[in-house]
């Protein structure tokens, strides 16, 4: 089965309605209906009534319905993963740090999903020192699909500043794209805060994707089209991939164990890849047979 | 009541008027000659113009009960000459006058009590807010006729409106009358509409708060039409032209309507060298303009012509070479006005070679592609932009009429939804450009194309844009707003919407308070 594809994740505040209605016309990948942070706590039961109302009223179109509940510490959790319902792809689970919550967020959801034909995934955010230095070990926990990275309250953990280079996030960005790649699960990005700063936001992108991160978390659907564009693969990507696909098929039908194309042998990871590039130009709506012919 | 070719129901007379009910775009064939206006009064050399205050004007146009005056509408919100005007004739106790401005705003509240009380009694021009709201509401004693910028021009040339005394406010005017919006402390960019009223009016008389040294030039109107020219404190606040209007959205699901159409023009083969669009102000055209720009740059296109309302991001499209030519006939931002003044590709144009269909050819049939608004759209993609779903009066018609039948891929970018109320309706509450001259509406939950456009469909073809028929698009928009209820009206006919041609293509009916 392809994995699901998590360019962009766009965060939903879970007390806004209008914000709510229009979550799905955006095209992101995920959307997050979120009860944690972006809900001020006197606001966190009206959250999870409309919250619990959206998911079965509201269309999300394509987009992977995720919701962020209250960490398993707060006296919301459990109230927070009671409104989960079949609409619901995963969890969010802020601020994890070992390997513990993400069990118990998972006993939680085998009496919900019991009966459903999915199994509703868990995306932990990493967002404290602890959390970077457990990172494989809550990657490699049962359900979880991605690890997310938080950066503000990471930065706050360490007692680091934010800077507009990142710098001070550099050890945590690599650490945690390690994990998620040794655990054989996705890791995405944190938000990039500055909605006016398109610019900036394509380029910390740009960087994400190139040191191995799959996607990357909005805060303002305005930003969902950079991050989009910049996973958007070239003309170039696309044909080389397409290219490997094909020299595994003729290799298959042929029934031929060692399989190079160019000179190159093509492993399994190089496969993987390629498959993944012509879901990310399938995603972006770049027409691939129009491409192959020119 | 006859029926009209959109359903509507039109009498067959009106205040005396006898109405010709609307047949489709391009059904009715002019005939007969233009109206001529007045052979001038006999101007000798030595005679002077300049008189010494807007009283000295009024006294001498002889302004009497009865009467019909225009104005342009170039300062839009800022026009400050209007209600001057208007107080100066109420307090000489004159009545009945027939107001044939172009376009009245907000800043005209004033003049509601003139409706009211018998000052003026009559209407030949747009309604933009609350005079539209007052004879919504029964006010005024005759009939409002509201018509397209290009069906205003052919009224005038066909003598269906008979202007006794023009105003025209003149940014720049010189001691023998030529005029231009260009300088002074007031500038307003082009003089377009002021063109055909001094044209066709028995009077025109210059206001100006810059008068200057003959000759003034360039002039938007010549001195042989002007009779006098005046002045005052300050005609108008230039920068109220804007209000709100030139700023881009940044309203994400504005944006994503704006984003969508651009690449709908893509898939519709219409981003292509040589092409021409109608650009607009307010959020989501300008953004779709600036879009339009990103897309052509990017696809290394070069377009012929825009036409606008001019914004800023149209005069950077000309400087960068996108486009070789902008006509002007509204400008909205001190960018434009600076290309304006400056680039000679810039070039102003009257309201009648943009729009009047009764010419031997517009601007608006060698337009491309363009983006119009709405306030409600049918099932058959008829549009409204004159009343609101709850059925007051509230806007004009602009060049919604005229661009949508001149253009060849006319697109109505609009939220699916305003507050509660749903764009698309089955019928929508007045008829103000017919479904037959549009192509496309773009919402942020889809798109729907004209069925009679079955070359675009085709060329649309596996598509990943949301393209669904609009009955399904509003099945989608109502399963969130619900279905509203239509609004009650009384019988009484309040305002008589024309088609371009001169043919009515709906009425409107006072409001049930």
């Amino acid at each position: 089965m392809n994995e699901r594809l998590r360019r962009s994740r766009l965060f939903l505040p879970g007390n806004n309605p209008k914000i709510i209605q229009d979550g799905g016309v955006f095209e992101a990948d995920s959307i997050i209906l979120d009860l944690e942070d972006s809900v001020r706590l006197d606001s966190k039961d009206e959250a999870r009534i409309l919250v619990k109302w959206a998911l079965r009223e509201v269309d999300f179109g394509r987009s992977e319905v995720l919701i962020r509940v209250n960490s398993p510490e707060t006296e919301f959790f459990e109230a927070d993963m009671a409104i989960i319902s079949e609409r619901v792809d995963g969890v969010v689970l802020p601020k994890a740090e070992s390997r513990g919550d993400i069990e118990r967020v998972s006993s939680f959801l085998d009496s919900i999903d019991k009966g459903m034909d999915k199994d509703i995934v868990i995306i932990p955010t990493i967002e404290s020192a602890l959390g970077v230095i457990n990172a494989y070990e809550i990657a490699s926990s049962p359900r979880v699909a991605a690890l997310a990275f938080g950066a503000e309250d990471f930065t706050r953990d360490i007692g680091a500043e934010r800077s507009p280079e990142g710098n001070e996030l550099w050890y945590a960005r690599s650490a945690i794209v390690t994990a998620a790649k040794a655990a054989g699960v996705q890791a995405l990005d944190t938000v990039y805060p500055d909605v006016r700063d398109s610019e900036g936001l394509r380029r910390e992108t740009e960087m994400i994707k190139r040191i191995g991160f799959d996607g990357k978390s909005a805060i303002h659907p305005n930003q969902l089209e950079i991050i989009h564009d910049v996973f958007t693969p070239s003309l170039e990507e696309v044909k080389n991939a397409h290219d490997i696909l094909v020299a595994i098929a003729e290799a298959e039908e042929k029934k031929s164990g060692v399989i190079a194309l160019n000179g190159r042998m093509i492993d399994r990871p190089v496969v993987e890849r390629a498959k993944r590039v012509i879901r990310l130009a399938e995603a972006a709506g770049m027409d691939i047979d129009r491409i192959l012919e020119e | 009541m006859p029926v009209n070719a959109v359903g509507r129901e039109i009498p067959d007379e009106i205040d005396g008027r006898r109405l010709i009910p609307f047949k489709g775009a391009y059904a009715r064939r002019p005939e007969g000659r233009l109206h001529a206006p007045k052979i001038p009064p006999l101007i000798k050399p030595g005679d002077t113009k300049v008189l010494p205050s807007l009283d000295d004007a009024i006294d001498k146009a002889e302004i009497r009960d009865g009467m019909t005056l225009s104005f342009h509408h170039h300062f839009r919100d800022g026009d400050m000459l209007v209600n001057m005007v208007l107080e100066k004739l109420a307090k000489r106790g004159i009545k009945d006058l027939k107001m044939a401005h172009i376009a009245l705003f907000p800043v005209h509240e004033p003049l509601v009590k003139y409706i009211e009380n018998g000052v003026i009694t009559s209407t030949e021009g747009s309604l933009n807010g609350p005079t539209g709201r007052a004879i919504s509401m029964g006010k005024m004693k005759g009939v409002a006729t509201l018509r397209s910028h290009g069906g205003r021009v052919r009224a005038v040339k066909a003598g269906e409106i008979e202007i006794d005394v023009n105003f025209i406010a003149a940014p720049t005017a010189d001691t023998y009358g030529n005029c231009n919006g260009l300088w002074g402390k007031s500038p307003c960019g082009p003089l377009s509409y002021a063109m055909i009223d001094a044209e066709h009016a028995d009077k025109v008389i210059a206001v100006t708060d810059n008068l200057v040294p003959y000759p003034a030039v360039p002039f938007s109107i010549p001195q042989t039409q002007v009779d006098y020219v005046t002045t005052v404190e300050k005609i108008g606040i230039p920068e109220k032209i804007v209000s709100g209007t030139t700023r881009i959205t940044t309203s994400p699901s504005r944006l994503r309507i704006a984003g969508q159409a651009i690449q709908l023009l893509k898939e519709a083969g219409y981003i292509r060298d040589g092409m021409s669009f109608q650009a607009g102000a307010g959020g989501i055209s300008l953004a779709a303009t600036k879009f339009l720009g990103d897309a052509m740059r990017k696809e290394g296109v070069k377009g012929s012509f825009a036409m606008g309302g001019t914004t800023r991001y149209v005069t950077d499209m000309l400087k960068e070479g996108l486009i070789k030519t902008i006509f002007d006939a509204q400008l909205f931002d001190l960018h434009a006005l600076e290309s304006l003044r400056n680039n000679p590709n810039h070039v102003e144009v009257s309201s009648e070679m943009y729009a009047d269909i009764h010419t031997k050819g517009t601007i608006v049939n060698r337009v491309d592609v363009s983006f119009l608004g709405a306030t409600e759209v049918d099932i058959d993609f008829n549009v409204n932009v004159n009343t609101h779903s709850d059925g007051w009066l509230l806007h004009g018609i602009g060049g919604h009429q005229d661009v949508a039948a001149g253009s060849d891929f006319t697109m109505i970018l609009a939220p699916s939804f305003r507050g509660r109320v749903p764009i698309i309706t089955d019928r929508v509450t007045t008829v103000t450009t017919p479904g037959e001259t549009i192509d496309a509406i773009v919402t942020e939950r889809g798109i729907a194309i004209n069925p009679r456009r079955e070359d675009i469909l085709d060329r649309l073809h596996g598509t990943k844009l949301p393209i669904m028929p609009i009955e399904e698009l509003m099945k989608k928009i109502h399963r969130i707003t619900g279905t509203p209820k239509k609004p009650e009206f009384t019988d009484r006919i309040v305002a008589v919407i024309e088609y371009r041609d001169g043919t009515v293509i709906d009425v409107v009916r006072q409001k049930k308070l």
